[in-house]
């Protein structure tokens, strides 16, 4: 499709302010950015006055090559074919992502990348804007921005990460840099790849990683990445880079990295061009328009070159600002357009951009992982790629990664014999003793309309349905292990034999017709006890309620009632109903405990320093909030049998400022571990109600990935996980190793009756 | 889904007696309910009154604010007001809550300071507490409280709504927008621990036929404090039939349980064409067809 380029461009606009004369546009900067802009807007009006400002010469240019995807090289060729066609020429393309890890290279399909050196991409960009009538001034250093900016209809900040442009008006754009605590460093080589490579090289210091990308038959980029931390304990921080004379190059990085990496260089050694390390930076700005000033490429917002998409977004602003501009009859307007137009894209990349610098920055954690798993980690490290999307992709690779954790999980069980390797949820596992037919969990949450601890009829139909189900496990949500431990009146408890006797019979019902383990959750809901059922809403504290009881005297909600400290006779007596309650689920036939130390509960208002006022030894650092909670779980795991797994749901972050650290979650992790917990089911927030939390995608996933990878233990994720496929996700990632399905939606998870066993 | 019809009560210079005309119009039908946006530092009237006016010539439509800029307003006085407006209203009253987005509204309150969120989240607690209560309830009262619902876009802010409200207020966009709105409430809704699922409801903005151009011209004027945004809000309003019709077909396949669409022009010549588009609907409005299983 022919682009419209009248408007602005071919009409009395914004020319009319100078009468007759044609529109004068300036850009400083001649990187891809100015250069793209300046040949797309000649094109719409070959009468435009194009200036541009570059700094270095003609053939100086720093970095090695850039890379593109598909979608890119359609817009481009969209946009100017001349220039899309020399491009083209100039290209080299190729599709896999092999990613070299442990010892094993995993490739990975379904990627249509091409790359061009830097330097040809400006050449052919000069060329073709000087063909249009473009005034390009190499060597051309602005010191005064301003007098220039008056001196033109529109003036282009494409001017880079340190734009002098975005300076001069930085209280109007509001920059935000951001260092992200990664050092990097860009290197070249003539040692021949065939693939845009992940190296993840392993060092006494920890671990580095190479960006590769080839971007021509004999060269490819070779960027390295270290964290801070790894980089200063392997001693690079030797050379200051300020030292270096400008054009110079750390030759003591230089000489550790070809060493490092001689294996893969093969004879072949690194290639600087001004190389040294920098920190990486992300650039945000909070507008990129000012009176008639714009900025765009990495003036405007940068992206990590693990997503490699700095020079494409450039390339793409400039369209859509020479598309605004011939939309609108002004520069205001045009500029206003742009940026509205182009901020939710930018924004998806930057977004993609932080997810995989999130993932470069953790991944030290799946350090162990098998080479299909680390490889499928990283591949999927943005949230927009699943398991379903993974697999359009490269089925091979997900064929891969279920042939291997089918493999895992069902190691010496001689019953299966696999002809197609079922898909990670589906794949069974043994935790505590008893097997799970597969990874997922159904909950079945409380209802309220019971009474004195009786379990409401609906609850146990609806229990023993689920437990019908075909799920690995179903977990009856929130029982009360004493009347003071209910959250509202009509919640099920197990504090009396009469309470068991309903739940022997639900279970009798449900035995020999599953394989599903049948459990339950044990709570003492603390300083969230006494409120009304929850039609209205949580915590809404009754008329005429119960004496409650927390760590500390605070209460949950601004007009909920004022609990209890715990006292010496309450701290028995409750760790006396956990356990009853624990010897009543074990005698009853429940296949999995569950204790609720999460959400704000009695026993979580000890684990957050939120909540956790006290200064006994229950309070204070994190070995004494620790304390009572291990008590309990002590009490509950002596008397539940030690061939039946026992989980601990946990809070792995208050999701507010002076809660838990990622490091305390780990720590209180290891101690549930160390004192029992065969499994923790990992949740978030609600400590008090002024938590923070992001329903976005599988949102508590994290969380568990956290535990289970740095903490070493087992984990249910919870969280909303509607799909099977976002099931699957999680589980390949070895996020968690269960995974609670059918929340939100829908009620009753009819895929999972499909999977029903005949009885 | 049920679909109703807001009140100009934010269209400048609109006349007082097109208000009360424009809600006895509405009571006749189609629309299940009417509604009104809240600003403070604009030429518009205040929503709790305009319902008040409009609850005095009407019988059968529901009465929403979407939303109330509920932090600007002092607890109890919103609570007595509100539970009285549902007397008044024979229970129709349906309360929208957010914070709003404009920084002005604030700064002309003597309120302006601590997190607008958090004196929301209190604020909501305190409104639940006070009618549950029943002091401040008139004896005349049908139910014990309005429904309420809570908007806004931030992980919080659906907190706030599972937590302590009846659903979610989306605060407009094209149909996909309020799905993937959609879809955090009720995962929000489930992370809270409540039985069943939010009510949903959505909003968007018409002006149909010649009316179209003042529409835009309203709401870039209306939505300037948004800057490039309010360019998008204006390209979104619907002026055709046909947009409409779409409109309202994507969202009710979205899931929304009721959807209001808000005039930009106070004409009560659009409220006519609105009420033919929307009873020509092939959908119709219908009984909701969500199930309510404890989730």
């Amino acid at each position: 499709m022919k682009r419209d380029r009248s408007g602005l461009l071919s009409q009395p606009g914004p020319a009319a302010r100078q009468d007759e004369a044609d529109v004068k546009v300036t850009s400083v900067g001649g990187g891809p950015g100015g250069l793209y802009t300046a040949i797309l807007l000649l094109l719409a009006d070959p009468e435009t006055q194009v200036t541009v400002h570059e700094r270095n010469a003609a053939d100086d240019t720093f970095g090695f090559g850039v890379v593109f995807s598909a979608a890119t090289l359609a817009e481009l060729e969209d946009a100017d074919a001349v220039s899309y066609e020399r491009l083209m020429r100039s290209c080299a393309r190729w599709d896999p992502v092999e990613i070299r890890y442990g010892g094993a290279r995993v490739r990975a399909h379904g990627n249509r990348f091409a790359a061009v050196s830097r330097h040809r991409l400006l050449a052919l960009l000069q060329e073709r804007a000087a063909e249009l009538g473009a005034d390009v001034r190499f060597g051309s250093q602005v010191d005064d921005v301003e007098a220039l900016r008056a001196d033109t209809d529109l003036l282009l900040g494409a001017d880079g990460r340190n734009s002098a442009v975005r300076r001069t008006w930085s209280h109007a754009f509001a920059p935000q840099l951001t260092v992200e605590g990664s050092k990097y460093i860009w290197l070249g080589t003539t040692k021949p790849f065939d693939a845009f490579t992940f190296i993840f090289a392993h060092t006494e210091h920890g671990p580095f990683q190479a960006h590769i990308y080839p971007f021509s038959e004999t060269t490819s980029t070779f960027i390295v990445e270290a964290s801070e931390q790894v980089w200063r304990a392997a001693g690079l921080d030797a050379v200051d880079a300020d030292t270096l004379a400008p054009g110079e190059s750390d030759e003591h990085a230089i000489a550790f990295l070809t060493d490092l990496f001689a294996d893969d260089l093969d004879g072949h050694g690194l290639i600087a061009n001004n190389s040294k390390w920098l920190d990486w930076t992300t650039v945000r700005n909070a507008t990129w328009c000012h009176d008639n000033v714009v900025l765009l490429g990495d003036a405007a917002h940068t992206a990590h070159f693990s997503i490699g998409s700095g020079t494409k977004l450039a390339l793409e602003d400039a369209i859509a600002l020479t598309d605004a501009l011939a939309r609108c009859d002004d520069v205001d307007t045009a500029l206003a357009d742009y940026e509205a137009t182009r901020r939710p894209a930018v924004d998806r990349v930057q977004q993609a951009a932080a997810e995989s610098l999130d993932w470069f920055a953790r991944y030290r954690r799946y350090w162990g992982f098998p080479p299909a798993q680390f490889a499928y980690s990283l591949l999927t490290r943005s949230e927009r790629i699943d398991y379903e999307n993974m697999k359009r992709r490269d089925p091979n690779l997900v064929l891969a990664v279920d042939r291997w954790f089918a493999e895992e999980a069902e190691r010496g069980n001689h019953d299966v014999a696999m002809v197609v390797a079922p898909p990670p949820a589906l794949t069974g596992v043994d935790i505590g003793g008893r097997r799970f037919v597969n990874r997922t969990v159904l909950t079945v949450p409380p209802d309220h309309d019971g009474e004195q601890g009786r379990a409401s009829d609906s609850l146990v139909r609806r229990y023993v349905r689920r437990a019908q189900g075909g799920a690995g496990a179903v977990v009856l949500e929130a029982v009360a292990v004493s009347a003071h431990a209910r959250i509202s009146p009509g919640d099920a408890g197990l504090w009396t034999d009469a309470h068991a006797q309903q739940w022997a019979a639900a279970l009798a019902e449900v035995r020999g017709t599953t394989p599903t383990l049948v459990g339950v959750q044990l709570n003492h809901a603390g300083p969230r006890g006494a409120t009304r059922p929850r039609q209205q809403g949580v915590d809404l504290p009754l008329r005429a309620g119960w004496p409650l009881v927390a760590a500390s005297a605070v209460p949950y909600t601004a007009v909920g009632a004022v609990p209890h400290a715990l006292d010496a006779q309450r701290r028995t007596g409750i760790r006396e109903d956990f356990a009853a309650a624990a010897s009543r689920a074990s005698d009853v036939g429940f296949d999995l405990l569950e204790l609720h130390f999460g959400h704000g509960y009695l026993l979580a208002s000890f684990l957050s320093p939120l909540t956790n006022r006290r200064d006994d030894d229950l309070g204070g650092e994190l070995h004494g909030r620790l304390r009572f909670p291990l008590e309990v779980l002590d009490a509950v795991r002596a008397v539940w049998p030690a061939d039946r797994p026992l989980s601990v749901c946990v809070s792995a972050s208050d999701l507010q400022p002076g809660g838990l650290t990622a490091q305390d979650a780990v720590d209180v992790a290891r101690a549930l571990a160390a004192h029992g917990a065969d499994l923790l089911h990992v949740v978030a927030g609600q400590t008090t109600p002024h938590a923070r939390p992001d329903y976005g995608g599988v949102y508590h996933a994290g969380w568990s990935d956290l535990i289970r990878n740095c903490g070493g233990v087992r984990t249910i994720a919870s969280g909303s996980v509607p799909t099977l496929s976002q099931a699957n996700h999680v589980l390949a990632a070895g996020a968690a190793d269960l995974v609670i399905v059918g929340r939100p939606l829908p009620a009753e998870p009819p895929w999972l009756a499909l999977q029903r066993s005949p009885s | 889904m049920d679909v109703g019809v807001g009140l100009p009560n934010a269209v400048p210079g609109v006349d007082p007696a097109t208000i009360v005309h424009w809600a006895m119009r509405a009571d006749e039908g189609p629309f299940a309910s009417v509604g009104t946006v809240d600003r403070i530092v604009y030429d518009n009237l205040e929503p709790m009154v305009s319902l008040a006016a409009a609850a005095a010539v009407t019988s059968r439509v529901e009465l929403v604010t979407c939303i109330l800029i509920a932090p600007l307003r002092e607890r109890s006085t919103l609570a007595k007001q509100a539970i009285s407006l549902d007397v008044l209203s024979g229970g129709r009253l349906t309360l929208g809550v957010a914070i709003g987005a404009r920084g002005d509204d604030y700064e002309r309150n003597e309120l302006a300071g601590q997190s607008r969120g958090d004196r929301l989240t209190d604020q909501i607690t305190e409104l639940r507490a006070l009618w549950d209560d029943g002091r401040i309830t008139p004896s005349a009262a049908v139910r014990a409280a309005p429904r309420v619902l809570v908007g806004g876009g931030s992980g919080p802010a659906f907190a706030r709504m599972a937590r302590l409200s009846d659903g979610y207020f989306h605060g407009g966009g094209p149909p996909r927008a309020f799905a993937a709105a959609a879809a955090q409430a009720r995962a929000a809704w489930a992370d809270a621990g409540r039985p069943g699922e939010p009510e949903l409801w959505g909003q968007g903005y018409y002006a149909l036929g010649d009316a179209a151009d003042a529409g835009r011209a309203y709401l870039l004027d209306y939505y300037a404090f948004t800057g490039p945004f309010a360019r998008r809000i204006a390209d979104g309003l619907l002026t055709t039939p046909l947009a409409v019709r779409e409109f309202v077909e994507g969202y009710a396949d979205a899931g929304c349980g009721h959807l209001i669409l808000l005039p930009a022009v106070a004409d009560l010549a659009q409220l006519d064409r609105l009420a033919e588009v929307v009873s020509s609907w092939r959908g119709g409005p219908r009984e909701r067809a969500v199930t309510h299983g404890v989730g």
